[in-house]
């Protein structure tokens, strides 16, 4: 979330698409419900008439699969209607930028953007660039209407899009679409907020990355990113999965988002180079241009006083990828099942019911000599050896289960969507034998590098050098419980020595050696400071000489109203709670809307430290400098290194802007926007176990899936809670009246659902709240499932299995994000 | 007037504020005292399971966690739960939790109960072996090299990866944050760089 949850109160407008928060983040429905109290205005966009949808002001169905053509028809109606608001276009966007003249997109070229190579499916960007000027800067047209400027590309290719056309693809009613426009659209005006909550909605989908940056386009073109009430919300599934992404648990990041090294970063110098954006912008922050104080401090939190100028920080110690490697999860279940791992760890999440194509995924679990799972409860990747049409006998893969303990009976702190880092503590003694996490992590640890020190073997080196000082030591140098304390003070990282700041004389003393480092703005390169995860410096400090945990802080106070609650807990960056939040003035520094103001700059008033005139005053600014407008001032987009947001963003696999492709498996020949039917850049596996069927007679109906309030995830932690199961015990599918008529399908009977991959059973819930959509001139259905259950328990499986024996196993052509809610399938009689 | 749970426990610890209230609280007073988290243990949580991050009251007597609440001070959640938040005492009290390590062996068709060291010495064995087995010291990579008279070539070369290529590993955005930090420092010292979890999916 660039804003908060509590910050949904002080928007006018709020749009729940590809989310559900009334059944899936049921009480943010409290901080949207006190908005419409106040007069806001609640819009949900769902294939389905949602739990959200029953309090919305407005619903309007949409077909899965289609949210760019609708959220496309969106920008059109916004650019043709003039109601974008132009000063911030202007001045916070890359709007008005001048795009090379050789690039070309989907109106010149039928679908596809300049440089597509079929064979790679891959585009060569080259011409996905700026005109520069000779200081190098990207040459501009304040007055938008140069042809090769941003804007102009903008409205050419959504042109295309009028509310006819996007009514034919989405399904959405004509009326109600133009009603969604009017509405959302409305907060384009100063004293008006616009606030999008998604969820997997959104993400899990082939062009999941681009239905977000459609979204993220239109908050820009509507001044609503970095405003309270603003924002493009991310509505995380996971009470820490915010944190786990933060701490790097993916292939292509370490902590704090720093990128993983790959063979060609051949040394730090060169990984700091290579991955330090430049810019010739003189008003642009450019953040990551720091990239190096948070890498080398990365290095000395991890490594200790084994990293040493002299061997790079032990920069060779990290492993790395090849260029271009993805190794990401269905990357790693596709290799698994071609057989190259021996071992495999599955600690705190149930794979086998998780991942799209549930049945390559178990089969792939065949081939491990050995897997680990750590879990409160046994689920079904622990036991995938005794599961549904397995014989165990054949079964040659070694299995632990080793049973952790829950949050109750540990302590240590999470993430939430908000970002707001918040300490739990212990509660109770773990249950049995069960442990806390990090007491396993620590006994692999020291087990693993005792037989390196011992044996040797390969490359022993990043083994017996990580440093793990995290508590009191036994007499063989084990450290007998960790101390949840040590580590986050390593995460918010030390003055290793005393540290001067050289550009004053006389050198003064900026922090002591041994003390916490009070924020990231004072990390060093030079291997003087550590901290584990630079984001999260500023969490633990402190405060007259003592250590002070700002996570476990229960300050109440809320002076601005706005519901920052700033000394509650704390969140990252640097206790900002809103991000961005220099875009929520004009280049002068005061409020685009004064009622709801965030922060303004006061220049007549002196600086403390400078004693210059000119300080912000209100929440904490985004990096720091006076208004874009003033002498030396700042842009407000600080992590881009133009300064700017990117209203054309050349980053992405399939183009800078956004363009309406169907899903890998759809019920339509053809895709009536372009002859381009699916997005040209997704990887398409090939093996048997990943078929996939379009317009296919066996499977006619598009798919998707959803959750419930009573369950979470998998379920492995809610079908063992009696409460919940007994209130949604078991699987199944919601169909339309007419679908269910079509078929000869009773509510309440037992069916069978199939797609190209399998099947599962579930009971047939026949509803009003699907309508079957007038797509084009067919009618096209629409069915959805919940991902909930499993068939190890209940124990005599009357939950029925996973749905992700249905999912195809394609991702988006950015993140690999698997295709989880569109797909084709059919249903029958049980 | 409106008294909520929340104040019915101040209330029964502070005598003073009931005073200056004005009213007789006598009857919600006795009410706190016959509650039966009176002689627990009270502490704070954070909600398990959405990211919303709603705080939870827990409280235990005797090692046993006996009640669990939304936080009223708590300022994202206001003491409000969801049926999930809600049932959250019933992960601690709960016969269905495995207490204690279990190991299928090979081809074997039932788990068995083993003690943690002899299951996490296996454990540690299995990875060195399979670690020093799959270790990748080089990849081979084209790279581009300028020669002595300026012009570009591509050659093959071999670049220092130090990975391990036959261990993977998925998860936790089940784990605190001080657990994520730890784990991918411990397995990324594996050289492990097949690493992934919840958020790719
Ligand atoms: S109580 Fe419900 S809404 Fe709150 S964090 Fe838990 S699951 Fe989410």
């Amino acid at each position: 979330m660039t804003n908060h949850w509590i910050d949904l109160k002080n928007s006018d407008v709020i749009l729940a698409m590809g989310a559900n928060p009334a059944s899936n983040h049921p009480i943010s429905m409290k901080w949207i419900m006190r908005a419409r109290e106040k007069g806001a205005k609640l819009i949900c966009v769902d294939p389905r008439f949602s739990q959200t949808a029953a309090k919305a002001d407005l619903y309007a169905p949409i077909r899965s699969g289609t949210d760019i053509a609708f959220l496309g028809g969106m920008i059109s109606y916004i650019l043709t209607n003039d109601l974008y608001f132009k000063e911030y276009i202007v001045n916070y966007t890359n709007a008005a930028f001048l795009v090379n003249p050789d690039f070309k997109g989907p109106s010149d070229l039928d679908g596809l953007f300049s440089g597509y190579d079929a064979d790679k499916r891959k585009y060569d960007k080259t011409t996905w660039t700026f005109q520069m000027d000779e200081t190098g800067v990207p040459i501009k047209d304040l007055s938008l209407s140069n042809p090769n400027c941003v804007f102009q590309l903008l409205k050419k290719q959504y042109a295309r899009y009028t509310p006819e056309k996007v009514s034919g693809i989405t399904g959405t009613p004509l009326d109600k679409l133009l009603e969604v426009y009017k509405l959302y659209a409305s907060t384009g005006t100063p004293d008006r907020a616009g606030t999008e909550c998604y969820a997997m909605g959104w993400t899990q989908h082939t062009v999941g990355t681009q239905n977000v940056r459609a979204m993220s386009m239109i908050q820009l073109l509507l001044g609503n990113v970095g405003i309270a009430g603003g924002g493009i919300n991310a509505l995380r599934g996971e009470s820490n999965v915010q944190g786990s992404t933060d701490y790097g648990i993916l292939f292509h990041i370490l902590p704090g988002y720093n990128p993983t090294p790959n063979a060609s970063l051949v040394d730090l110098a060169t990984y700091i180079e290579k991955t330090s954006p430049k810019t010739n912008e003189p008003k642009s922050v450019n953040w990551w241009a720091h990239r190096g104080k948070y890498i080398t401090s990365y290095l000395k939190a991890i490594y200790g006083e084994a990293a040493t100028k002299d061997n790079d920080f032990g920069y060779s110690w990290m492993p790395k990828i090849d260029v271009g490697m993805n190794a990401s999860w269905l990357m790693l279940f596709d290799k698994m099942f071609q057989g190259q791992f021996d071992g495999f760890f599955a600690w705190g999440q149930n794979p086998a019911c998780s991942g799209a194509n549930a049945n390559k995924t178990r089969t792939a679990l065949g081939k491990l000599k050995w897997l680990v799972n750590v879990n409160l409860f046994d689920n079904e990747t622990a036991s995938f050896w005794r599961g549904p049409g397995v014989n165990a006998k054949d079964i040659q893969t070694e299995v632990f289960m080793l049973p952790c303990c829950s949050s109750m009976e540990k302590e240590g702190s999470i993430t939430n969507s908000g970002r707001w880092g918040q300490w739990r503590y212990k509660a109770i003694e773990p249950l049995g034998e069960s442990r806390p996490d990090a007491e396993i992590i620590n006994d692999l640890f020291f087990k693993v590098r005792e037989l390196y020190m011992k044996e040797g073997g390969a490359y022993p080196d990043p083994v017996v050098n990580l440093s793990w000082e995290y508590g009191e030591k036994d007499s063989s140098g084990k450290i007998k419980h960790l101390d949840p304390h040590a580590i986050a003070k390593e995460i918010n990282g030390y003055y290793l020595e005393d540290v001067y700041d050289t550009k004053v004389d006389p050198p003064k003393l900026i922090g002591k050696k041994g003390d916490l480092v009070p924020s990231f703005v004072f990390l060093q390169m030079d291997g003087t400071t550590s901290s584990g995860n630079w984001l999260y410096c500023n969490s633990y400090i402190m405060k007259d000489g003592k250590p002070v945990n700002m996570m476990a802080r229960r300050g109440k106070e809320d002076p601005t109203g706005l519901g920052l609650f700033s000394n509650w807990t704390w969140s990252w960056p640097v206790n900002r709670r809103i991000i961005y939040n220099r875009a929520s003035v004009d280049p002068q520094g005061q409020p685009w809307d004064p009622k709801r103001p965030l922060m303004n700059w006061n220049a007549t008033k002196l600086d403390a430290k400078s004693g210059k005139p000119g300080v912000w005053e209100g929440d904490v600014v985004d990096g720091g400098g006076g208004p874009a407008g003033t002498e030396k001032g700042k842009l407000p987009f600080i992590m881009k290194p133009d300064g700017v947001a990117s209203i054309f963003g050349p980053g992405l696999a399939e183009g800078p802007f956004p363009e309406h492709y169907e899903a890998l498996e759809c019920p339509l020949e053809t895709n009536s926007m372009s002859k381009q039917r699916i997005n040209p850049t997704i990887k398409i596996f090939n093996d048997q176990a990943d078929a996939f069927y379009s317009c296919d007679l066996r499977f006619p109906y598009v798919g998707t899936t959803y959750r419930v309030s009573e369950h979470w995830q998998t379920g492995v932690m809610t079908r063992h809670c009696s409460w919940l199961l007994e209130m949604q015990p078991q699987n199944f599918v919601e169909m339309s009246v007419e679908l269910g008529k079509e078929l000869g399908i009773a509510n309440g009977e037992t069916v069978i659902v199939s797609s190209g991959r399998g099947e599962v059973k579930a009971v047939a819930l026949v509803s009003e709240r699907f309508k079957p959509f007038k797509v084009e001139n067919t009618t096209v259905h629409q069915v959805g499932l919940p991902w909930h259950y499993g068939w190890q328990f209940p124990e005599d499986g009357s939950g029925y299995d996973s749905v992700n024996l249905l999912t195809p196993n394609v991702g988006d052509a950015n993140t690999m994000i698997p295709e989880s809610k569109a797909f084709m399938v059919n249903v029958r009689k049980a | 007037m409106g008294v909520s749970r929340r104040d019915f426990i101040k209330l029964s610890g502070g005598t003073v504020l009931v005073a200056s209230l004005g009213v007789n609280l006598d009857p919600a007073k006795a009410y706190a005292k016959d509650l039966r988290i009176k002689n627990a243990k009270q502490t704070t949580t954070v909600c398990p399971y959405c990211s919303v991050g709603c705080g939870i009251l827990v409280h235990a007597e005797n090692g046993k966690i006996i009640n669990t609440e939304g936080d009223p001070d708590h300022p994202i959640n206001e003491g409000a739960l969801c049926a999930k938040g809600a049932s959250v005492w019933q992960l601690a009290n709960n016969e269905t939790r495995v207490k204690k390590p279990m190991y299928r062996e090979p081809g074997g068709t039932a788990w068995k109960e083993v003690e943690w060291d002899w299951a996490l010495d296996r454990i540690a064995k299995l990875v060195k072996e399979s670690r020093d087995k799959s270790f990748k010291t080089v990849s081979k990579h084209k790279v581009k090299e300028k020669l002595a008279d300026g012009t570009e070539v591509e050659v093959e070369k071999d670049l220092v990866v130090n990975r391990t290529e036959g261990i993977a590993h998925v998860g936790s955005a089940a784990l605190d944050n001080e657990e994520c930090y730890i784990l991918q420092k411990l397995i990324r010292s594996w050289g492990l760089v097949y690493v992934e979890h919840q958020a790719r999916i």
